[in-house]
Order: C-alpha cells, then structure tokens, then sequence
C-alpha cells in the first residue's frame, strides 16, 4: 500500500503550491499514472479520500490520467509489442520501457480569494 | 477575487506543474548516491517476497570467505532480527524498522547511513522490507536492482509482479537445492522472467549448499568494477 506514500507526497505538493499562490483552496487535480508504475488507481483514489481531510484539497476533484505502455528496442529504436519478451522482433536487442512508468502531478485549478 | 465582476467570489486558477510525485525521493536517492559513489561502496537494493531468502542469501555470502568488505540495511516492519543474524554472520549491519510502510524509501536510507560506516567497504546491500510490489516504486540510491526469487514461490511470480522483475538487474534463484523435492518448472520460470526483463540475468543459488554463491561474488564484483574502476579510468584518473 505504498498508495498512501504517494498521496502524501502529492497532498505535500499541493499545500506548497497552494501556499505560494495564497490559494484558500483546490478545486480540481488531474495526475497521469503510466500503466506499469506500479499504482493501483483505485487504491490511490481510496488512500485519498481518507487523507484529505482537513487539507486544502477536501473538496477537490481528482482525476486519473492513464498513460498507456509503450516499448522500444534500445538499439534500433523499434517498437516492440507490449506482451512478450521484452526484445527487439527486429534485431534482438533488448528493449526499455520509455512511456507508462510515470506517476506525475500534472495540474491543478487554485481557487484564490 | 473574480476579476470578471468584483462579486468576491474566489478566481480559479489553473496551474500547470508536470512533475514526478516521486520527485522528492528521487533527490534523496540522488544524494545518496553521491555519498555511495563518493565513498567507493557499490550499493544493492535486495529485494524480494517474505522467505524469499535474501538473508539467507547475505549470509551464505559471508561464509564464502568473501574476498569485498560488506555491510547491510536491513528493513522490517517490526523486529531487527534479519539485522542481528547478519551481525552473527559478521556483516556489521543496521536494522530499519518502518513500522506499517511496506517499502523502504530513500529518506529512511539516508538516515540510516548516519549509523553506519562507509570508510572501508567495497559494498553495501541494502535488504528491503519482504514485498515484491512497493519497494520497486522507490529508488534508494542503489547502483543495482537484485530480486531474490525462491523457487517454491511458483514460475508465474514475475508476470504477477512484474514492475519489480522488469527494474532487476540479476534474479537470484534461490532455494535451489530443493528441486528434487518439488514440481517446478525452471524453464517455465525463466521464460515468465524473459517476458519481464528485458535482459534477464538469473543465478541460481542454495544458501544451504552454498552452490551458485561464488557466482553471485563475481557478478556483484564484475558489475562494482564496471560502476567505479572503468569510469575512472574512462575519467583518465
């Protein structure tokens, strides 16, 4: 449930971000999660829901961007598919995942007194 | 305040940020790094399930009159007794207790270096809390990722877990003297380990027998000399 490790450091961000701007509070967040960080996002929208009390962001809106898997041979540059060995069809190499491992704060929607 | 009609209402403010939620502990790990690099000490994170074996792993290591000085962290939920067997072994070790988080992170490894030497060692294995999910999400300032993997944990662990085989620079495969008592399908493991790593490496290795451990000794040697001697050579030090 490393979940709530994650909301922590994404409520810690914000409530900086907030502070900065002399924001009263947050209306909406929008975070990219890639397919194989390793994030189960209804784990995450559960470890929120119970963290965000009393913060700026209790009232806020959440929403999950999924971001999808993509491999690519880190020889050649090709694609690779996204089940199978993780090698090159092409020539062999093998591959490294260059989207979909991301866990990013993308946005927000301050609302300022 | 609204500035389309001075109601005193609040404004909405948009603002983009674009940035890791791991940010913080990626700069922690960073730092630790230096500190490792700086010192000479390659850095092992060992991870693997509950029983996988990675202590049994660090203390047939010791036995094995190992020719690098080597000292470990240990992380648990509670107790320090993975520490205290690694101390009996003669590993000088240090225990992090985490409490209820289920990962180590790099802030709780750079604490912990303020208890513990580097001055001397040539490696420091890092034995993270028994979970084969969330201690893959977070860097520690490791040179290299190694998974223990038991072989009576079933072949299809990998493709269940695979955000943690897919970081794995080498799996160790251990237990390995319990194949005559068991059903397991070696090559069934390996090829779920190739759908997961892109280069996988796998050594075999019994802490009991002591088989594979001499191999394990010159991977981690060959791979420290790789991260240190060859770059300060390539640095014309």
């Amino acid at each position: 449930m490393h979940e709530y490790s994650i909301v922590s450091a994404l409520l810690d961000r914000i409530e900086a971000e907030a502070r900065s701007r002399g924001a009263s509070s947050v209306a909406s967040i929008r975070v990219a999660i890639g397919v194989q960080a390793g994030l189960d996002p209804d784990l995450l929208r559960s470890a929120f829901e119970l963290a965000r009390a009393g913060t700026p962001c209790a009232e806020a809106t959440l929403e999950l961007r999924a971001i999808a898997a993509e491999w690519r041979c880190r020889a050649c540059g090709g694609e690779l598919p996204l089940a199978g060995p993780r090698r090159c069809p092409a020539c062999g190499s093998p591959g490294r995942l260059v989207a979909g491992d991301e866990i990013v704060l993308e946005r927000l929607e301050l609302e300022v007194a | 305040m609204c500035e389309d009609c001075g109601c005193g209402d609040p404004a909405l403010v948009p603002v983009e940020v674009h940035e890791s939620l791991l940010a913080g502990n990626d700069k922690a790990a960073r730092h630790n790094r230096e500190h490792f690099t700086e010192h000479g000490v390659f850095a092992v994170n060992l991870m693997g399930s509950p029983g996988s074996g990675k202590t049994g792993v660090m203390e047939a290591t010791a036995r094995s009159l190992p020719r690098l000085r080597m000292a470990a962290m240990s992380g648990d939920l509670a107790t320090d007794n993975d520490a205290r067997r690694l101390e009996r072994a003669g590993i000088p070790a240090r225990s992090i207790t985490t409490g209820s988080a289920c990962h180590l992170d790099a802030e709780m490894v750079h604490q912990a270096l303020h208890h513990l030497p580097l001055a001397g060692l040539d490696v420091l294995v890092i034995e993270n809390v028994g979970n084969l999910v969330c201690p893959a999400v977070y860097d520690l300032g490791q040179h290299v990722n190694v998974v223990a993997l038991a072989v009576t944990e079933g072949e299809d662990k990998p493709l269940k877990y695979p955000v943690m085989f897919r970081k794995a620079d080498l799996v160790l495969l251990t237990k390995i003297d319990l194949l005559p008592h068991l059903d397991v399908d070696l090559a069934a493991i390996e090829a779920a380990l190739a759908e997961t790593m892109p280069d996988p490496v796998v050594i075999p290795v019994s802490a009991r027998t002591g088989q594979g451990i001499e191999r394990w000794i010159a991977w981690l040697e060959e791979r420290r000399e790789r991260a240190f001697v060859r770059r300060a050579v390539a640095a014309g030090a």
